[in-house]
């Protein structure tokens, strides 16, 4: 298992070299000068600007550029905000958290929905509860994030007045009310995103335990007189979540793209809505380094994804 | 459809003659099995609807999209403006039915890109062996893993301005937008077409097709694709209405078409500050992307019972 886990952490190098190459390509390619802020900035004297492109490099050849620029990327050295006049670094390490639990929490829950609905239809296969399930699912993964969204706002914050749609970070309450208005606000965006992942997942887990359940050694299970329960849950659930893993792997850049809209629509300061509003704001620097934190992430999933994949599927990690 | 084109002039040479009646039995076998999945076939009469709604609409329906009246300010449903009015009093179903054209244009477009690229790479993947297939496939993972939203935030960001200057600023972002969001979305046609080859290439009528001395491009052209399309055809139906999705999110984010060209993405993004007063403006064009996205999805899942009868789920 160690084994498998270093070889799996010595594959995520090189695609972290290729996104890496691809963020560049795209950033060399960008038509523009990165210091053009500095530069349409009257208070800016010319000798500065010279000095500054001479000590970031900008005149190099492409590959040492590169280099640089990836060194500088993976040390955490990500320069300075145009906008916030804070250190790239600072700001993102601050935002980081509150998107890992808004998408870790809707992670879960979504998998807490989509296991049981999914078991539950698979082992019903076209009954009346199958075909509701595989209708919502339908209904689920059509139903846009930002139109989720919206909807939710609509009907609990305006209508019916029970949750703040705006998601504070600095909660004056101590103690138990800080919890409950941090449960509140976090519950929207969170089932936003839950809710979507679901409906998707719902129809993999169905299909993967649909698979299952037809084999070979669920019939010997039951022939053995095991109850149904253990049946499913023991012998069939566990080896359908194999392929499951691996959507679920994925699904992960889209997951992140969620993530961003939700975090747009309510206003949860993560490094989603940081995106946009560096975006919207030209602050170059970092939207280089959000973007480059998601793929960063992207692979950390995928990586983990792969660990549990081994701990699920022993034969993955011995071969 | 995969169904209507021969398998190759020279199996059904081979076969003796009869050459298309196992084909057409096909096709109509596929209808047969679309027509018998109620959903899909619900989902595509909607979808049909709406791209005949605005395919037609605005010849019908005269209102400019542009006519400002402060009259009309925020104005709910009405005779005079089906679906309301926004801030400046336009009127949102004349908006709706422009926006509509761009949305599914960009849809459509983006699958087209996706598919060519898709089709091209899994091809020589397929066809190839050894190190270039390997490297496609590397690469083809590595794109899935991309995080897609923060890459197409940041490709539009940086190229919008110069493109615009070159092509102008509506035709500059569409190109844009469909070719970034087609560039994304190759890798799942990629893999389907190249799985498909590896086992298309060692049937029987393709090794007799070789042996009748069939060129590389000849097999690749002639055989080897039209007998991968189903699968295709499937995951092309399913891009569509992701590549809507993706073009409706970066407009609600603010970063897509102007605000001139009212996409429903937009719409959405213009009506999120007004849910408390308006709440039509939002909900109309959120339940037209909604609907279109999910008559999408089940016309795909018609289809892939229709095309791809391995794959029931």
């Amino acid at each position: 298992m160690t084994k498998y886990v270093i070889r799996r952490l010595l594959i995520a190098i090189p695609s972290l070299l290729g996104i890496s190459l691809i963020l560049f390509t795209v950033l060399a390619l960008a038509p523009g000068d990165p210091f053009e802020e500095l530069a349409t900035n009257p208070n800016v004297p010319m000798e500065v600007r010279e000095n500054l492109r001479k000590q970031f490099g900008l005149d190099d050849p492409v590959m040492v550029r590169y280099v640089r620029w990836f060194k500088s990327m993976v040390k955490g050295d990500w320069g300075f905000s145009f906008a916030s006049r804070v250190d790239v670094d600072k700001l993102i390490l601050q935002r980081v958290p509150v998107t890992l639990f808004v998408i870790g929490s809707s992670q879960i829950i979504a998998l807490l929905i989509a296991i049981p609905i999914g078991v539950f239809a698979a082992t019903r296969p076209y009954s009346i509860f199958d075909q509701v399930a595989n209708t919502f699912a339908f209904i689920g993964f059509s139903l846009p994030t930002f139109f989720t969204g919206l909807l939710f706002i609509l009907l609990f914050s305006i209508k019916l007045d029970w949750l703040p749609f705006v998601y504070r970070a600095d909660i004056s309450e101590t103690g138990f009310a800080w919890w409950w208005t941090h449960f509140k606000q976090s519950i929207m965006p969170i089932m936003v995103l839950a809710l979507f992942q679901a409906a998707s997942w719902t129809r993999y887990v169905r299909s993967a335990v649909l698979d299952v359940v037809r084999l070979d050694y669920v019939t010997t299970a039951r022939a053995k007189g095991l109850n149904e329960r253990s049946v499913i849950v023991k012998h069939a659930l566990r080896n359908a979540l194999i392929p499951v893993v691996t959507l679920v792997a994925l699904q992960m850049p889209a997951i992140f793209g969620g993530a961003i809209v939700t975090e747009q629509i309510f206003r949860v300061p993560g490094i989603g809505s940081l995106l946009i509003s560096a975006i919207l704001a030209n602050d170059t620097p970092v939207i280089m380094a959000v973007t480059f934190v998601f793929a960063c992430l992207v692979i950390l999933f995928n990586l983990l994804a792969d660990v549990l994949y081994g701990w699920l599927d022993p034969r993955i990690s011995y071969r | 459809m995969a169904g209507s084109i021969p398998a190759s002039a020279t199996v059904d040479a081979l076969a003796g003659g009869a050459p298309s009646r196992p084909q057409a039995r096909w096709g109509t076998e596929a209808w047969r099995r679309f027509r018998r999945h109620k959903l899909a076939l619900f989902g595509t009469i909607i979808l049909g609807l709406i791209i005949f709604g605005v395919l037609v609409g605005p010849w019908l329906w005269k209102v400019p999209i542009n006519d400002i009246d402060f009259n009309a300010r925020l104005a709910g449903p009405s005779l005079a403006h089906p679906f309301g009015t926004d801030d400046l009093g336009q009127d949102l179903f004349a908006r709706m039915l422009y926006g509509g054209r761009i949305s599914i244009a960009v849809g459509l477009a983006a699958m087209v890109i996706a598919i060519l690229f898709g089709v091209v790479i899994g091809a020589v993947a397929g066809i190839s062996s050894g190190k270039v297939d390997a490297a496609l496939m590397w690469l083809t993972d590595l794109f899935l893993s991309l995080p897609q939203l923060p890459l197409l935030l940041l490709i539009i960001y940086l190229f919008r301005d110069s493109l615009k200057n070159i092509v102008g600023p509506e035709m500059g972002v569409f190109i844009l937008i469909v070719i970034v969001i087609g560039g994304f979305r190759w890798m799942p046609v990629a893999r389907l077409v190249r799985a498909q080859f590896l086992s298309l290439r060692e049937k029987e009528f393709v090794e007799a097709a070789r042996a009748l001395g069939a060129s590389p491009f000849r097999l690749v052209a002639r055989h080897l694709v039209p007998n991968s399309l189903g699968p295709v055809i499937v995951a092309g139906t399913i891009d569509v209405a992701a590549a809507i999705i993706a073009e409706s999110t970066l407009s609600f984010l603010g970063l897509g078409f102007p605000p001139d060209i009212p996409t429903w993405g937009r719409i959405l993004f213009d009506a999120k500050d007004y849910l408390d007063v308006a709440p039509h403006w939002a909900l109309f064009p959120g339940t037209l992307i909604f609907l279109t996205v999910l008559s999408i999805n089940y016309l795909g899942d018609g289809l892939r019972d229709a095309l791809d009868p391995r794959k029931v789920m």
